[in-house]
């Protein structure tokens, strides 16, 4: 029987996932968008877990939101690095160091 | 009963229905020709809301079944959020349109996140929490990275645009554990989840997300990474606008979450908001002192900033979201005017952010020297100016919430970080003969930099009479 906490597990994995990947990669812009997306399609399977295991449709109200304000970061995203790449020609992650902080 | 609810969010609706109208208008007719008009009419705008607010707004109402909360303390903050996007408007026009980055889009997405920041701050729901922050969020990456051409501005976009989704991804996630828990997402449903005898686990280590995804938006240590390199390579009109709206729009959000949702267990959240205060408060002490750069300088003197006004927040107390209003409410002011005088430096019509450019600024322009150097004690909080009376507020919330240890490490910090705000005014009378800056030009900026920093000293009588204001914004929220 596969009940609430598997959801939440396997959500909490994929997460951490994403979270890893923003930290460790060091290779390419475009593998922290993807990790992005990984976190936040992550938290829609906790959201939809919740509201069917607590039979309230409001989780998944949130969930469609989430997916909505998600494909809007990434256009948002995507057209930052465009013009990141025009101007310096490269999109990996390390060149990001014009200024250091 | 639509209607009803449509008339308390009217001004958010105006707000975005102009920005959407103002896009469209000028996306089909003259392009960027419309831009310097534009930027004034939305600033207009947003004083005119900021005064239907402030005086026309009273009592408590619910709207859209708790989604939306308009109390005292969402005017407040919606005061200050459009008062500061509006003045910031102004004072980065001239600025931009000599550099040719004043487009048309640069008023419609700040009007667009200021209505962001309108919905956050009163948001009464998790949903309705994430969309405000959203829209705020999304319109801020794209203007981080307005000046397409550049390197550091698109960079600056980026590092944002990453670090910021990040926050976003923490915030939902502590978002969708605090929802399983709490069985809804209205923060009237998790007060009485949260504050019924035994608390689950599940639902704190939500709020410990929520707090982390909020961090990052108010820039607090161990959260603020992005923080100067944004602010340094942002246009500087941007970073003005950075620097102020946003963080007490954030800063309102994290009040009204641990306040409105998470009242019951105060005695939990406030060991953590102390840290995040305490840490903040000393990284922007020590680490502004070696910057040259007086723009990412900023950047460390609004993370140390920002522990204060935390320091308040962790109080837990009526009074302590009063003084950290209160506290909001002069870093804008002073932040303001600040940036009016960094918006003036120039060398040979070139933006110069050189501290070392200000050598014995004070020979060549007396008048300006003399309001920086009042602006930079006052920021630092020596007494008597307004700054000082900003950091008593929370030291003295911190104090009598027990949080005597938090009070004085305030002190200390502030100590620190006094050297660096006289290290400006050492530069500017004392300093070596250097190159020195152009004569300013503008009296817009001329304007803001004298009343702010006029402020500052005649604020002392009374405070403009924003204690009452904010007591009573706090008492909506803490009861």
């Amino acid at each position: 029987m596969i009940g609430l906490e598997h959801y939440l597990t396997v959500a909490a994995a994929l997460f951490v996932i994403g979270i890893f990947g923003l930290f460790l990669n060091r290779k390419n812009v475009i593998i922290l968008l993807m990790s992005i997306e990984l976190m936040l399609l992550s938290v829609n399977i906790n959201l939809v877990a919740f509201s069917s295991f607590l039979g309230d449709l409001v989780g998944q109200v949130f969930a469609l939101f989430v997916l909505t304000v998600a494909a809007a970061e990434a256009a948002i995203g995507l057209a930052i690095l465009v013009c990141f790449f025009r101007n310096r020609g490269t999109i990996a992650v390390e060149d990001v160091n014009v200024m250091k902080g | 009963m639509i209607q009803a609810d449509l008339n308390t969010i009217l001004p958010e609706v105006v707000l975005a229905v102009y920005a959407m109208v103002a896009l469209l208008v000028a996306a089909y007719s003259g392009k960027d020709a419309l831009a310097s008009a534009l930027t004034w009419l939305t600033a207009a705008l947003m004083a005119v809301l900021a005064a239907w607010i402030g005086f026309g707004g009273s009592g408590t109402t619910v709207a859209f079944h708790g989604m939306f909360h308009d109390d005292g303390f969402a005017r407040f903050a919606k005061v200050a959020v459009l008062l500061s996007a509006a003045s910031v408007l102004v004072i980065g026009r001239d600025y931009m349109a000599r550099r040719d980055i004043l487009r048309f889009e640069y008023p419609v997405l700040v009007a667009l996140s200021v209505a962001g920041m309108m919905m956050m701050v009163s948001a009464g729901d998790l949903i309705a929490l994430y969309m405000g922050l959203e829209l705020q969020s999304l319109a801020l990456y794209v203007v981080a990275a307005l000046r397409r051409d550049s390197v550091k501005s698109t960079e600056a976009g980026l590092k944002y645009f990453v670090l910021g989704a990040l926050s976003s991804g923490l915030l939902l996630y502590g978002a969708s554990l605090i929802y399983g828990f709490a069985g809804t997402t209205t923060f009237d449903g998790i007060i009485v989840a949260a504050g019924a005898g035994q608390t689950p686990v599940g639902l704190l280590f939500g709020l410990v997300f929520v707090i982390a995804g909020l961090a990052f938006k108010v820039s607090a240590v161990p959260f603020h990474m992005w923080t100067p390199d944004v602010y340094e390579g942002a246009p500087t009109p941007i970073t003005a606008f950075f620097a102020t709206a946003p963080k007490v729009a954030a800063m309102a959000l994290l009040a009204r979450v641990l306040h409105d949702a998470f009242g019951g267990v105060s005695a939990d959240w406030g060991q953590v908001i102390a840290v995040l205060s305490l840490l903040s408060m000393f990284l922007g002490a020590i680490a502004a002192i070696s910057q040259t750069n007086i723009k990412r300088l900023m950047a460390y003197s609004s993370i140390a900033h920002m522990g204060y006004a935390l320091m308040g927040l962790a109080a837990g107390t009526a009074f302590g979201v009063q003084a950290m209003l209160i506290y909001m409410a002069i870093y804008v002011t002073m932040n303001v005017g600040t940036f009016a005088f960094i918006l003036g430096m120039e060398r040979d019509g070139r933006p110069v952010t050189e501290i070392a450019s200000l050598n014995l600024y004070a020979r060549q322009e007396p008048g300006r020297a003399l309001a920086m150097l009042i602006l930079m004690f006052s920021l630092a909080g020596v007494p008597p100016l307004v700054g000082f009376f900003g950091k008593f507020y929370v030291l003295r919330a911190a104090y009598e919430a027990g949080f005597a240890w938090l009070a004085v490490a305030g002190v200390i910090a502030s100590v620190i970080g006094a050297f660096y705000y006289l290290r400006i005014v050492y530069y500017m009378y004392f300093g070596e003969e250097g190159e020195g800056l152009d004569k300013m030009q503008s009296p817009v900026l001329w304007g803001f930099l004298t009343a702010s920093a006029v402020a500052m000293v005649l604020g002392v009588v009374n405070l403009f009479g924003i204690e009452g204001a904010a007591a009573a914004a706090a008492a909506t929220l803490v009861n």
